[in-house]
């Protein structure tokens, strides 16, 4: 359980406390991906399966490596994308997994609202690993993870993200989680790719980056994905990259000393972000990637292992 | 359920006859099918049927301009007999059956069979809408002579709005001809582009695609402004947004011969309403729940008589089509059932007055499209039906009158509840147990 909760939909129902209950047991889960030894026992005998209606490498592996320094079995499928196509129903299949009793189900799906229905009709947990545009929980909290590592907290800190906000799972799940932790969220992006009302979601919309990134503490880089263009949300990615791809210049200009970098990857290069930033010494890209295995560690830890904190201090110990 | 030639008293119901004027205590005599009497106090000939209606009120049956009764081609649905059983129960007599049937009614063989099959079932009238274009498919225009002169009332392509400006202007100037008016579907789907909801905060908040009120503003107002160049009757389905509202009462102002209709759910939910149901594709429609604001402007557009009429958009769809994620699911909701009780808390609520609320359900309605029935002046149709204001129910889909069950309503507590419902002086449906 994750506070009061079996599943991991979004991170808009979670509570302050119950986002530092994972972050928190993150913190013991990155100690242990650090070990020569990676594998701990503490979900031997649980089953977790990754059912995934989208194309997926990063988050799959980070999920299945996950379940394994976990010791727990995990499984992949990967499923036609969509019930509209003569595939079998989501429900089907849910139905169909449910009865090979999984602990966990991770899934990913091209439609909003897709683990919502996967939650009411399973008997298992079951986490978001992405749905749409809705929620990609599991990258909210490691960017949460990350720059809280970086700054030790996030109380006072602003983040500002970049890019297509409008169809972005990453950015919501982000707004749901950092201002509860205390930090101010600035979103920027061209008045195309900002949807109707975000604003009401506890963030300052901005279409200039500059006035955006001046004076935060941590810059999330959203991707911009090639069939958004001639949408016709931008003209093309050379314009796009000169208002609101971030290069070094612009970094070293308008940017705090200390601000840091964040991408949910796949980065395309050159067009939100050049190689010299990606690379460069405010890049914690890669990091957010190590504190992904962790996250979701303490994810499927706390949703299999029905455990509170007690047993936490068992893992690190 | 009864002899047609049986005699007919209604006693001491409270009756409300807009068409009329009428709002007080009456009873009715029906013979031959037809209103023979209105008065304070009728004689009971002998052997006529006495129906108490105490405490109830009497109105002329229900009309409903749009109700999709799916056959022929999708009986998995709903049935002409299955349709009309639930409209009978919700206290519709009258319903008009919109063209998208498979294959579409844009030929006299299937008006014929939808009015073969309405006989049959011998429930609630039914009047065929035409389809606009042939095959609904917007490029050539349907045979509206011969459409009348099978029995249609209206034409529409309902659910596939005419998107060339050209097609409507000559659509609407070769109906003049047959004098039928154009009940139009209005949505720019351009502007819905992969839209499943109402565009606005919640959509933002759900991360499901939007489609902005102004694709169906612009659409309204387009056709506005051809009616003005072509003439001819403009009928507006299922209003859902303020700016409509706006358009159709400044259009009304100036003469324009427009009419319109709003549905029930969009009189009572909101978009927010999606979000609480958690995706539930039951609270997934075209046009899509709107906002407060949208709602608050279709409330007063009912109430001033902006929007004539209300109509339920009876949408049946199977499970297999509705058990889905929110995007795959089919729009559509059921409403023949539950359109009395839903619309009734707006009377309760004092945003409406009685007398407008049937008015909408009745001859509001029949005007649009020049129905007979709606009234229960002397010498009308006996089409009437005995409201129980106050009676409450759990609306349970599965003890439904229609085929399929996705209704948002399920497992609420509605109150007002049709209890008899006459249909050329025939009882077509009484409730056993309103309570």
């Amino acid at each position: 359980m994750i506070g009061r909760h079996r599943h991991l939909i979004g991170l808009e129902g979670l509570s302050r406390e119950e986002i530092l209950q994972v972050l928190d047991l993150a913190v013991s889960m990155k100690e242990v991906l650090s070990r020569p030894v990676k594998k701990v026992p503490s979900l031997r005998g649980k089953n977790v399966v990754n059912l995934f209606f989208e194309t997926s490498t990063r988050t799959r592996s980070s999920f299945e490596i996950a379940a394994k320094v976990l010791s727990a079995d995990s499984l992949n499928w990967t499923a036609a994308q969509s019930s509209t196509t003569k595939g079998e129903t989501l429900l089907d299949t849910a139905r169909n997994l449910e009865a090979m009793r999984p602990d966990v189900l991770v899934v990913r799906h091209s439609a909003s609202g897709a683990p919502n229905f996967l939650a009411r009709h399973v008997g298992c947990s079951v986490v978001s690993a992405g749905d749409g545009a809705h929620e990609h929980p599991s990258q909210g909290l490691l960017d949460c993870f990350t720059i809280r590592e970086r700054f030790g907290s996030l109380e006072g800190r602003t983040v500002a993200i970049v890019g297509d906000i409008s169809h972005s799972r990453v950015a919501r799940s982000d707004l749901h989680s950092l201002p509860k932790l205390g930090a101010k969220v600035r979103l920027c992006g061209p008045p195309t790719m900002i949807p109707l009302g975000i604003e009401r979601l506890g963030a300052t919309v901005h279409h200039d980056l500059r006035t955006a990134v001046e004076g935060a503490d941590a810059v999330v880089m959203l991707r911009i994905q090639h069939e958004r263009i001639g949408d016709p949300l931008i003209p093309n990615t050379r314009e796009y990259s000169k208002y609101w791809g971030l290069n070094a210049k612009k970094a070293a200009e308008w940017l705090k000393p200390e601000a840091v970098i964040l991408h949910p990857g796949p980065i395309n290069r050159g067009v939100e972000l050049s190689s010299d930033v990606a690379d460069g010494p405010r890049s914690v890209i890669l990091d957010q990637v190590q504190n992904g295995v962790a996250v979701r560690m303490a994810i499927l830890y706390l949703l299999a292992g029905g455990a509170g904190e007690d047993r936490a201090e068992k893992v690190s110990a | 359920m009864s002899d047609p030639k049986e005699v007919v008293v209604i006693q001491g119901g409270r009756v409300i006859d807009p068409s009329g004027g009428v709002d007080g205590v009456r009873s009715l005599l029906l013979r031959d099918g037809k209103v023979v009497a209105v008065a304070e106090r009728v004689d009971v000939p002998a052997g006529a049927r006495v129906v108490d209606a105490k405490g109830r009120w009497v109105t002329p049956g229900f009309v409903d301009l749009h109700v999709h009764l799916r056959e022929p081609g999708q009986e998995y649905k709903e049935s002409v007999a299955t349709g009309t059983r639930a409209a009978v129960a919700g206290g519709f007599t009258s319903v008009c059956a919109m063209p998208n049937t498979v294959p579409a009614n844009d030929n006299t063989s299937v008006t014929e069979l939808m009015l073969a099959r309405a006989a049959a079932a011998a429930l609630a009238r039914v009047y065929p809408v035409g389809a606009a274009t042939k095959g609904r498919k917007g490029e050539e225009l349907a045979e509206y002579g011969e459409l009348k002169a099978a029995g249609c009332v209206a034409l529409s392509d309902d659910g596939s709005p005419v998107m060339s400006s050209s097609m409507m202007r000559r659509a609407l100037e070769y109906s003049r001809a047959f004098g039928l008016p154009l009940a139009v579907h209005e949505e720019d789907l351009h502007l819905v582009g992969k839209g499943v909801m109402n565009e606005g905060p919640t959509a933002t908040r759900l991360g499901l695609k939007g489609a902005p009120a102004q694709a169906e503003d612009v659409m309204v107002l387009r056709d506005l402004s051809l009616l003005e160049l072509t003439g001819g009757r403009l009928h507006i389905c299922h209003v859902s947004t303020a700016g409509s509202v706006r358009a159709i009462r400044e259009a009304k102002r100036r003469g324009l011969p427009v009419t319109a209709e709003v549905t029930p759910h969009h009189l009572v939910l909101t978009d927010e309403d999606v979000a609480a149901s958690d995706y539930d594709p039951d609270f997934k429609m075209n046009p899509p729940l709107r906002s407060a604001e949208d709602v608050k402007a279709l409330r007063e557009g009912l109430a001033d008589g902006t929007l004539d009429a209300i109509a339920t958009d009876h949408a049946p769809h199977s499970p297999e089509e509705k058990k889905l994620e929110f995007d795959a699911a089919l729009n559509g909701v059921l409403g023949l059932e539950t359109a009395f009780p839903v619309c009734l808390e707006l009377v309760r609520k004092g945003l409406l007055s009685e007398m407008r609320l049937v008015e909408a359900l009745t001859i509001g309605a029949a005007r649009c499209f020049g129905l007979p029935g709606g009234t229960l002046s002397v010498g009308a149709p006996a089409d009437v039906v005995i409201l129980d204001p106050a009676a409450s129910w759990v609306v349970d889909p599965m003890r439904g009158f229609s085929k399929s069950r996705n209704t948002p309503w399920k497992g609420r507590t509605l109150t007002g509840r049709c209890t008899h419902a006459f249909v050329g002086g025939r009882l077509v449906h009484e409730t056993g147990d309103p309570g």
